[in-house]
This record gives structure tokens, C-alpha cells and sequence, in this order.
């Protein structure tokens, strides 16, 4: 099916007009992915933020506080770690690039930080922010209290309740978290009242959007602030291997940690990229999160992308064990990535991450997120297939986040104190 | 005698009220809401009294729309009401009284496709559209698909949309302009800010069509007050909470029009 969206003569074309830089276009547009769906109050608030985004994106100045910020308060460049005994156990060579260990835990924060200077630039009053597994808004709280601007969080009432430590953490560093009781009460019912927040206050307000999805210009901005990943990811593999890695495996929800992973390697023709999104419980339409795999192109949150969706064009109920990739959508430009051939995206269940991140804490000493687990587990698929190869595997955030999921699986304290007799 | 063009025929029934001294008014219902069988009764009971209905079709991500319309949209849907039905009841229960608009989220409409939407609406009545998530830069297909049919694409314009803007909006809307009197979600309850008759001089200005103002009308006081500024008057959350509790909605309108 995806084969039909972009006709095969103009795959080469649109690789070629997204390696030059030319896409998004001016309208926003990858392919025939993108664009700008969005109510008409919020039309020139968009606008302006589209001149902001080009003005400072491009700016020496804002690009040197950024950078500054970046290595003295987030921790760049983080490390790119080898992992031998993941390597050991399936054959090949493994690296890991280290997002976990940036401030607040996860690639989150390049983002958060970069809008954050820039909704200062731009002379906001307000931050508002949406968050699903959390890991979002608390990057975003901690880069407003840093910057110093008032933040809102909006999160699903049923996300607050899973990732109770993350909602600590929001309001220890200042922000106002708002659950969110409408919808279904995860990550796409926050964003909803995150767009309702700035519709009421388009002026005074910055929305700081999460993921690379969301109305032009947002997908392009999300992909420059993550792009800082990939940029060093491949650096570090040269200076340390002298080549680059055969693959490269990111998760994906809304996908800002695989874009922002992928995007400075698409040129790269040698490395297979590989987007891993969230199997679920099932491959059956509500059970899973695996928009790219079983999606149609449709339009959620002002952009034009591959969409979760029933015979009527309403949007799918997603499940996946992970709040951060518990998404009905995914960013336009995975969408082209798809569509042209250039990454591919398979998907882990639920049983596969925890499974996978149970193997990396055993066989490295690091706990992953359950989203990063997701690329392990299909980090593993692919190892399978291509013994003696090298991979590089984006571990997007750490797992401490998680702790209430997985000691609800697992049975963690309990268990142990059961054990012992108490 | 050729028929009259859906598109015209909203904008005649607005001016036949204003002409006859009275503002319009335009109602909205979420459609199979609060039940799916009194769907078409309640929007025939409605079309008789007032001068133009705007149908809701639900969507899952109201991302305008206050917490009314969502509850409403959400129930809506879990009772099976999608687009395809409601094209079905009103093609079943056509004419109207007054010109049917719908007024949608665009997913379900692309959905559909927007040839085939078109094809349908003619004969359910429905005369024009309109869809909050949809900007002019990206309406082209749409727009040419409605036009093709002489269907209106009514565009909405806000008090933070820059002058250039809303000459370009007004020129390209059919039927009437939607003047959203404030910034925020449909339903609610504030006064209406002291800029309203001023940003409705400036829509009025602009076009030659009649202009509508709605979001967070729901008494008469403030149809009195919206009506020297404005070709008429929309109320939609207002209405389905009557709705929902049960109330007659032709005394709920009549009590909202201004009395001679």
C-alpha cells in the first residue's frame, strides 16, 4: 500500500529535494506529506512562528547560546557507548547512542530547550506543552524554569496515573500539570487541549510542541533541534570506527528521536535505517500503536500523515505498554521516509520491549526506557539476519520513568518482599 | 425557472431575514445527538425556525471546540453516527425548511473524498461546508470539488486575522463569512469582548455576503447586542446543552431571537 502513495519515478526526486535541504517546502510540505491543518486563529501565530524559526534557526547568536546551552547544561555531546554483551548475545557489534544520559533522561530535552530559547526570542509569556510518557514535560518544565517563562503541562489523566514520577518531577520544577479527563485520556487527548489552551491565547502564548508532528512549521522544527543527535552519532562513529554502522534502529511514537537520529544519515546510502513502532498487544486495528505498518494517510493535529484510523476516518484508539509511543499518528516527514523507500519501519510488541529491555539491563547495566526498548527488541530482529554486522541502536531515554509499569509486570518490591516472607 | 445554487441559496435565506429587519439566526446541532433517532425530527423542528442549520459531524479530535461539542461529538459517535449516515438520513428526510451546512473536522470529510462528498451532499440538501481545521492554503481540491456543484465553502475568519487575510477569506468564502467573535474554543460563556463591533465592521467591509458571528453566544442579551453588528447570529453549544437536557429547542431559539 505504501507503494502506491508517492509513484515510484518520483521517489529519487524527493530524496534528492530532501538531501538539498528543500523539504518541508514553503508550505510545509514532504511529498505530499505535512502541511498546515489548523484552525484560522491560530493561522498567524503560526506564521510568526514559521519567520521566528527561519530568522534564528539561521542566527549565530541564537545557534551559540543554543550550542552553549546544550554542552554546559544539557550534557552534549552525549556518549556513544559499545555494548558488548548485547553484541555477544546476538552476534554482531552493538554501539548505543547515549540520550539517556542528557539532563532530565531522555533526547527530549534538545528540543525542549531550543523552543524554550526560542519562545524567549519571540517574546512569549507562557509556555504550554503537551506530554505523554511525561519525559516531554519535564524536559519542557525544567528549560522554562532555566529560561525562565511560566510553563502549563498537558497530560492524559490515564498517562498521569502510569508515569506518576515524571508528574512529580514536572511540578517540583515549577510547571502547572493539567490532566487531561477528555478524549482518551493519553498523549493525542493533551495534545488536543494543549491546541484548545492556545487557540484561547495565540498571542501571549507558545505552544512547545513534543514531537516532530503538528502543523508547519513544527515537524521541521523538532527534526532541526533532535537533528543534533544524529550529527553527533555519526561523528563519533567515524572517529571511532572509521565508518559508519551497517543500520541504524531508533524507536518511533511521534517519532522526534528517530527523525532527529535519522535525518543527518538519510544521505548515507550504506546504512540501513530502521524505525521500530509499537506492536501492542496485537497487529489488530486499537491493540497497537503501529501507525506506518498499518495506517492510511489521513489528518490529525494539522498535519497530513499516515493516521490510525477506522472506514469512517475517525481516529483509532491506540495500546502500546509505552505512554510514549501511544500514538494514533506519526511525523509527516517518517512518512516520506517510508513512502520513498528510504527507512524501513517494523514494529515490537509490548511482550518484545519488556523482554528487550529486561536484556539490556542484564547484559549492559542500563535501564532503558520502555519506548527505547522498543528499538532493542527490533535491534534483535534484525541482528538475527545479519550476523557480524555493527548497528547502532538510539537508546532515546532512560527507564526510571517506568518503574510503576514495571513493577506492575514484573512485580519488582513486592515480589521481593514476598519472597522473603514479609 | 433554473434552481437557485445551494451556495446562494444560504446566503438568499440570510438576506430575507435582514431585509425583513430581523438578524439571522443560525443553529447548530451535533447530528444523532443527544439521541440518534431524533435526528432528523429535532433538525426539521430547528430548520423550521430558524434561517440556516449547520449540522455538526463528529470527529474524535474537536481540537476547537469546547467541552459541550466533545462530549457531544464523543457520544455521537459511540452511538454510530458518522458521516455516511448522516449524508444517508438527510438524502431519506430532504428538504428542509432552511439550507443545511455541514460543518466537520476535515479527516472524515477527506476520508470520504472530496468528489464523492460533493456527489452526496446535492441531493441530502446539504448547501455548503464548514471545516475549522481546514485553512484556505490547503482548501484548493476542496474548494474546486464544492464549487464544481455550486456548494459553499464558507470560510471562518477571527479578530486575529491580519486585514490582508480576511480580504482574501472573504473573497473566497460562499454563502456567508463565520466571524468568530473570540479567540478560543466553541461554548464559552464569557461577555463578548468590548472589540467585537469594531472587528465586525471590518469583516462587513470586507464582503459582500451576509456575516455570521458565533462562538460563546448563548443568550438573547447577547443576540441583542451582536445583532446591530452582524447579518446574523450563530448558536451551537448553547443549543445541544438544551439539547441534552431535554428541553424544547423552538421555545429554547425563539426566546434567543430579538422580539420586534
Amino acid at each position: 500500500m505504501q507503494s502506491e502513495l508517492i509513484p515510484a519515478a518520483e521517489r529519487a526526486g524527493l530524496l534528492k529535494r530532501l538531501l538539498a535541504g528543500e523539504l518541508p517546502d514553503d508550505r510545509g510540505r514532504f511529498g505530499p506529506f505535512g502541511g498546515r491543518y489548523a484552525p484560522e486563529t491560530l493561522m498567524p501565530a503560526l506564521e510568526r512562528l514559521t519567520a521566528g524559526v527561519r530568522r534564528y534557526l539561521a542566527d549565530p547568536d541564537f545557534q551559540a547560546e543554543l550550542g552553549g546551552e546544550l554542552r554546559d547544561w544539557v550534557g552534549r555531546p552525549t556518549a556513544l557507548s559499545p555494548a558488548p554483551g548485547l553484541g555477544r548475545r546476538w552476534g554482531v557489534t552493538v554501539f548505543l547512542k547515549r540520550e539517556d544520559l542528557a539532563h532530565t533522561g531522555a533526547h527530549k530535552i534538545n528540543n525542549a530547550l531550543g523552543q524554550a530559547l526560542l519562545a524567549r526570542r519571540l517574546g512569549a509569556q507562557r509556555v504550554i506543552a503537551e506530554t505523554g510518557a511525561g519525559q516531554h514535560g519535564v524536559a519542557t518544565a525544567a528549560a522554562c524554569a532555566r529560561v525562565g517563562i511560566p510553563c502549563v503541562v498537558y497530560m492524559g489523566a490515564v498517562d498521569v496515573q502510569r508515569q506518576a514520577p515524571n508528574v512529580e518531577r514536572m511540578v517540583q520544577l515549577g510547571a502547572r500539570v493539567v490532566p487531561v479527563k477528555s478524549g482518551d485520556r493519553t498523549l493525542r487527548a493533551a495534545i488536543d487541549e494543549a491546541f484548545r489552551d492556545w487557540v484561547s491565547d495565540p498571542d501571549g502564548s507558545y505552544y512547545l510542541l513534543g514531537s516532530a508532528v503538528g502543523p508547519h512549521p513544527y515537524p521541521l522544527l523538532v527534526r532541526e533541534l533532535q537533528a543534533v543527535i544524529g550529527r553527533e552519532a555519526r561523528a563519533q562513529c567515524l572517529a571511532r570506527l572509521g565508518r559508519l554502522p551497517d543500520a541504524v534502529v531508533a524507536c518511533v511514537g511521534g517519532g522526534s528521536n528517530a527523525i532527529g537520529l535519522f535525518h543527518p544519515l538519510v544521505g548515507d546510502a550504506g546504512v540501513a535505517l530502521i524505525g521500530v513502532e509499537a506492536g501492542g498487544r496485537s497487529a489488530r486495528l486499537g491493540d497497537n500503536a503501529a501507525t506506518l505498518a498499518t495506517g492510511r494517510p489521513g489528518v490529525l493535529h494539522g498535519t497530513y500523515s499516515m493516521l490510525l484510523q477506522d472506514p469512517d476516518g475517525q481516529v483509532q484508539e491506540t495500546h502500546s505498554v509505552s505512554a510514549g509511543l501511544d500514538y494514533p499518528g506519526v511525523g509527516p516527514e517518517h512518512a516520506l521516509l517510508q513512502a520513498i523507500g528510504r527507512v524501513t519501519y517494523t514494529s515490537a510488541t509490548d511482550e518484545e520491549a519488556l523482554d528487550a529491555l529486561r536484556e539490556c539491563c542484564a547484559a549492559e547495566g542500563i535501564l532503558p526506557a520502555i519506548e527505547s526498548a522498543h528499538a532493542f527488541a527490533g535491534a534483535r530482529k534484525w541482528a538475527a539476519m545479519n550476523p557480524g554486522r555493527t548497528l547502532l541502536i538510539g537508546l532515546s531515554g532512560r527507564g526510571d520513568k517506568d518503574m510503576p509499569t514495571l513493577s506492575q509486570v514484573f512485580g519488582g518490591a513486592r515480589q521481593i518482599l514476598a519472597e522473603a516472607g514479609e | 425557472m433554473t434552481a437557485m445554487a445551494p451556495h446562494q441559496r444560504i446566503t438568499d435565506a440570510l438576506r430575507r431575514t435582514t431585509s425583513a429587519g430581523r438578524p439571522a439566526l443560525v443553529a447548530y446541532i451535533t447530528a444523532g445527538y443527544p439521541q440518534k433517532e431524533s435526528f432528523i425530527p429535532t433538525l426539521r423542528a430547528i430548520a423550521a425556525e430558524v434561517d440556516v442549520v449547520e449540522v455538526g459531524v463528529p470527529f474524535s479530535d474537536p481540537m476547537a471546540d469546547g467541552v459541550t461539542i466533545q462530549r457531544a461529538s464523543r457520544a455521537a459517535i459511540a452511538a454510530g453516527v458518522s458521516l455516511r449516515w448522516i449524508l444517508a438520513q438527510l438524502t431519506e428526510a430532504a428538504p428542509f425548511a432552511a439550507p443545511v451546512v455541514l460543518m466537520g473536522y476535515l479527516n472524515p470529510l477527506l476520508n470520504m473524498g472530496y468528489e464523492r462528498l460533493a456527489a452526496a451532499a446535492v441531493p441530502a440538501g446539504v448547501c455548503g461546508f464548514i471545516v475549522p481545521d481546514l485553512p484556505i492554503e490547503e482548501s484548493g481540491e476542496f474548494a474546486a470539488a464544492l464549487s464544481a456543484r455550486g456548494l459553499a465553502a464558507i470560510q471562518l475568519v477571527t479578530p486575529t486575522t491580519p486585514p490582508e487575510r480576511l480580504a482574501t477569506l472573504c473573497a473566497a468564502s460562499r454563502g456567508f463569512v463565520y466571524a468568530v467573535t473570540v479567540a478560543g474554543v466553541t461554548g464559552g460563556s464569557r461577555e463578548l469582548p468590548a472589540e467585537v463591533p469594531a472587528y465586525l465592521a471590518r469583516v462587513r467591509a470586507a464582503t459582500r455576503l451576509p456575516v455570521c458571528a458565533g462562538f460563546g453566544v448563548r443568550r438573547a442579551d447577547q443576540v441583542r447586542a451582536l445583532a446591530p453588528h452582524a447579518d446574523g447570529v450563530i448558536v451551537g453549544s448553547a443549543l445541544v446543552e438544551h439539547l441534552e437536557a431535554g428541553g424544547d429547542p423552538v421555545a429554547f431559539l425563539r426566546a434567543l431571537r430579538p422580539r420586534p
